[in-house]
This record gives C-alpha cells, structure tokens and sequence, in this order.
C-alpha cells in the first residue's frame, strides 16, 4: 500500500526543543465534554498554477476530515487577518490568536515534473508561538490525493491530541438492496469517509458480518453460498477466496482474526449446539473453546491475543465472558439489567463495545474488560455490531429502522457519546467492520 | 386507524377476485387448481410438494427466544412425520429462523437451536435421521415485515422444505 507514496519528513527551519514552549498546545482526551479546539487551515498554497484545483480540493479534505472528529472546529476564513500566500513566510501568531486560532495548519501543493502531487504542510501552536512537530512532505499519484489529505489529517489529529488518527482507513461493510424479506447482501468496501466505494462480492448470495484482518489485506466473513453459513477468507489483492471450514452438517460463522493474523475465532453449530472454535490458518487444525450446550458467538481477541471475550447465554440471556485464549474457565463480566451481545475489545485494551438489549431498545455501550464503568452510547430500536477505529477512539455500528419500509445503514460515534452521525453510503449498508490505520 | 386496514383487506380481495395476481388470489390458486409445478401429480396429490406445504403445513412457532416445541407445533410436526415417512425425498431441510429483535450471530444460533428441534422430534417421529438435514437464517429472511409482534411471531418459525424427487 505504500508503494505509490513517499513520505518524506522535512525540517523546514529551526525546531525549538519542547521544553522551551510556553503552553504547549494539547488536547487531552477524556470520556467528559470536549471542547473542540478552534484551528485555521488556509487554503494550501498552489506552488504552481497545474496545482492550483488540488490544493483547493486538499485542503477542504483536510478540513472535512477534522471536523468529523468533534474534537476540532475551523475558524472561518471571513475572520483571517492574515492570509497565507507563501509556504516560506513567517506566521504572523498575533494575527491568528486575535481571532481565537488555537491551531494553525498551512500547507503547499505542487504537481512535480512527474506529474504527482507534493503536498507539504505545516502547524503552529498559536497561543505558544510556535511550530508543532516538524514540516511533513508526502508524494502520491494525483488518483490518490484523498488518501494524502487523510494522512495530513491523521498527522494533525496525532499532535495535537497525542493520539493516532484513524481518516486513512477503511470499511469492509454488507451493502444491503432489495425488500426486507428477500433483502440482496453483498461484501463492499469503502475508505472511512464513505467514499471509494466498491463491491466485493455480487450479491447472489447472503453474506454476513466481514471482518479485517491485523494488516488491511484479507477479509474473514460468512456467506451462505452452499446454502449453508460457512466462513470465507478473502484476498483483497487478488479477490481469491477460500473456504475455512467446511464440515457437512454444520454451520460456521461469526469470525474474527487474532490479533497477529496467524489464527481465527469463530462459532461452529452442530446438531443445533454453538460453541466456539480456535482455527490456526495454515496448519487446518481447529479447536474447540466451548463445551456447553448453550449458544457461545461472537467471540473476539484481546489486543495482546492472549484472552477471548465472547457472548453465551449458559445464565438463561445472553452475557458476556472472557476465557484464556486455549479455552478454559470463563468469567462472566456483564450484569446488569437485560441482553448483551457482539463484545469488541478495543484497539487499546481497555474497554469492550458491546450491543445491549433493555426493555425493547438497543445500545451500543462499553466497559472496561472487567465489567465496571458500563456506559451506554446510543439508543433506537436496533443499534449493533460496534466495531472500532483503529485508535479506539470511535465506534461504528449499524442502525436499523423500524416497520415494513425499515432499513439499515452505519452510524459513527465517539467513545466519550459525543458526535453521532450516519455515514453516508450508496445502498443500505450493516456490519461494518474498521480496518488499521493505513490500510 | 383500523378503518383504513379492513378497508385495505377488503381490496386485497376484490383485486384478487378480479384476478389481479393478490395475494389471496395467488394462494387460492394453490389450494384449488395448482399448476403442477410442484412436482408430481399436481398440488391436490397428496404426496406433493405442494400438499406438504399448503394442506400439511410446512412452518411451526416459537415463543420469543424460544426453541421449545408448543403442543401446536408437535402436532403439526406429527403429521409431517407421516407425510415423510410416505413420501420419501431425497433434500429435506429444516430451515431455523428469528424476529428480528436480536443480534445476527445470536439470532443465527437461535435459529439453528429451532431447526434442530424440530429435526430431534421428527427423528422421535421414525423419520430417517441422514434425510434430514437442518440450517439458519437467523433474522435475515422474515416472512413477515412490520416490526410488531404479529409479525414478530409469524418470524420465529422452522420451515421444514421438501424437495427433489420421490426417494425409491
């Protein structure tokens, strides 16, 4: 995936160590109210006239990008002081912190002798005055000039929150068409922000639930293509799939990759009893994790890949569990009041995103792995399957409408509760599933 | 509000009167002339396909996030057992399905739970185990759409599907 890009760090100029800033600029990220930080993006300077529509194009993206957080707002362009004609030239700090600009981005685009895009760019800690971190440069085909406004979105999220981003990234996803009773599911994929949609499989047969694998380049899902759920793994480079287990008289679904890729979770039914598998790829050897004679899915990996959390109904409803990753005693870790299932560990380690249901309503909520500070983010007449950005700061989920004309599309929103929105997609669209930052 | 619904029932069943292609028309039509497409000797032959599904019943019910056989659907299944006994196919699956209010890996083992009771008791029933062959769809393919509980109750069913040729 690199291949077409270079990235290049530039110093342009003399960085001042850290310790010298005044009040570095930093957003701390925490589950209260969140300020976003007011910042100015000045349309990127066109260094030459064959890039003057995509520095334009660039910069809006970038602006987009951020805004979609909630941690940010741009101050509008009507209120500049100062405008930003030459990539080279001093910034002028009083002049942004006169209009409340906490956080300056300045960019330049050039179409190189190539014909690629240069886009390089900048950011200021205004209130410091300062510059915050280095120049960066990055170098693409001009087919690729979404990509490089997301890593120049990602680079500004990641110093000034301290965090990773998550714009350049993906979701593999099921398209939904068609009427409820006869609905139409095929495999897609689609960069974070709903553009660059593309489908994967046609539609013929049912297809459920598509998983990434660790480095963006397989998808593990279930499709009913014998006219029985069985899971597929996916190449995306090639479109080549392959069946993984394929046992008459069972039915397998529910994947997941571990967390280095090298082995799968899933749930197999036989004789009507689910319980949950261990695959180690390559080597065709399955375990099985689960011995009872309730319904064990769902399950999913730690980040460490050392332990399985996973939904059962042994209680009488569905609860959620965590087990050694080579079976074992599980502990059960919800238990509050009504169902919970499709438990996610998140990216980070510390929480798991799961899908209540409670008195008729569905959440989307989390915890911390050992049960406590459950919080519930969302509520409607179906919300589930979360799935997280690759920094853990986001959760995705389908929401379904209700009644006869209902339908299903995804929804984002922050960790903290904040910032719910729908993603926009082409079709109806259900069980989306966030590839790594990158990918 | 329940104005306007019989007023729509009552044009279902003019248009299909009319001839319309309704849907009381489209399944008049199967109880009464059939078209022989469902196999041999025609709908009203009870070794047909279509005997099974319309005169029979192919479909039995459970209660919310049950798989527990009602006395209803025992009986149903009873009747199921003789009529497969006699006529012996070559493809008998048992389909499980769930209402929608449920998460789709649960509702996917839920369905398979209904499925595999109603093939445990026609087993029971001295139908041939290796005939029977079961699957889920858990909430993905409702036979009813409304999201209330009429339709809710029609949707946690396991369809028992008849097809291929007389065994022997």
């Amino acid at each position: 995936m690199q291949k077409w890009m270079v990235l290049i760090l530039v110093v342009f100029g003399l960085v001042l160590p850290l310790e010298a800033r005044a009040a570095p600029l930093k957003l701390t990220l925490t589950e209260g109210v969140i300020q976003p930080i007011p910042y100015a993006a000045p349309v990127f300077v066109a260094e030459n006239s064959a890039a003057e529509d995509w520095s334009a194009k660039i910069t809006a993206l970038v602006i987009r990008d951020l805004n979609s957080s909630g941690l940010f707002r741009e101050v509008s362009k009507s209120k500049y002081i100062s405008q930003i004609t030459s990539f080279a030239s001093p910034v002028q700090y009083s002049d942004w912190k006169a209009i409340n600009v906490q956080a300056l981005v300045t960019g330049a685009v050039t179409i190189s002798s190539k014909d690629q895009l240069v886009v390089k760019f900048r950011s200021y800690d205004v209130f410091a005055g300062q510059e915050l971190g280095d120049g960066l440069q990055f170098v693409g085909t001009k087919d690729r000039w979404r990509r490089i406004a997301h890593k120049v979105a990602d680079s500004l999220y990641s110093r000034i929150t301290g965090e990773s981003g998550y714009f350049d990234s993906r979701i593999v996803y099921v398209a939904e068409k068609g009427p409820k009773n006869a609905r139409e599911k095929a495999l897609s994929i689609m960069d974070a922000d709903g553009e660059n949609y593309r489908p994967l499989t046609d539609g013929k047969s049912l297809v459920l639930a598509p998983r990434f694998s660790p480095n963006g380049k397989q998808i593990l899902y279930t499709s009913y293509e014998t006219g029985f759920p069985r899971i597929y793994l996916l190449s995306l480079a090639n479109n080549r799939r392959q069946v993984l287990e394929n046992q008459r008289g069972t039915m397998s679904f529910a994947p997941r990759f571990s967390p280095d890729g090298g082995a799968v979770v899933y749930s197999v039914t036989k004789g009507g009893n689910t319980d949950i598998y261990r695959l180690v790829l390559g080597s065709g050897q399955s375990q099985r994790l689960t011995t009872v004679p309730s319904i064990e899915t769902a399950p999913s990996f730690s980040p460490d890949g050392r332990q399985i959390v996973f939904e059962s109904d042994r209680s009488g409803t569905q609860q959620l569990y965590i087990m050694p990753v080579s079976g074992g005693d599980p502990r059960r870790i919800s238990f509050g009041k009504g169902r919970y299932g499709t438990p996610v560990w998140s990216p980070r380690g510390d929480m798991i995103a799961f899908t209540k249901q409670s008195k008729g309503r569905f959440h989307i909520g989390v915890m911390r792995f050992d049960g406590s500070e459950e919080r519930l983010l969302t509520a409607s007449f179906l919300d589930e399957g979360p799935t997280w950005s690759p920094n853990g700061r986001v959760i995705m989920f389908t929401r379904e409408t209700r009644g006869a004309q209902g339908s299903s599309g995804l929804y984002s929103i922050d960790v903290s509760g904040r910032n719910l929105k729908p993603l926009r997609t082409p079709h109806g669209a259900s069980d989306p599933s966030w590839s790594p930052l990158g990918k | 509000m329940k104005i306007i619904v019989s007023a729509l029932v009552v044009g279902l069943v003019l248009s299909g009167c009319t001839g319309g292609g309704g849907l009381l028309d489209k399944e008049d039509r199967v109880g009464l002339s059939g078209d022989g497409s469902f196999g041999q000797g025609g709908n009203m032959e009870p070794g047909s396909i279509g005997y099974f599904q319309n005169s029979i019943g192919d479909s039995v019910f459970f209660p919310v996030d049950q798989s527990s056989l009602t006395q209803q659907a025992q009986a149903m299944l009873d009747v199921q057992a003789e009529w497969l006994i006699e006529n012996a196919r070559s493809e008998v699956l048992i389909e499980g399905h769930a209402d929608e209010q449920g998460t789709r890996a649960y509702n996917l083992a839920l369905g398979a739970r209904r499925a595999s009771a109603v093939r445990n008791y026609l087993v029971s029933r001295s139908v041939p185990a290796d005939q029977l062959q079961i699957v889920s769809f858990g909430k993905e393919r409702p036979l009813e759409v409304c999201s209330q509980e009429s339709c809710y109750s029609q949707n946690r069913r396991a369809v028992t599907r008849v097809s291929g040729a007389l065994a022997g």
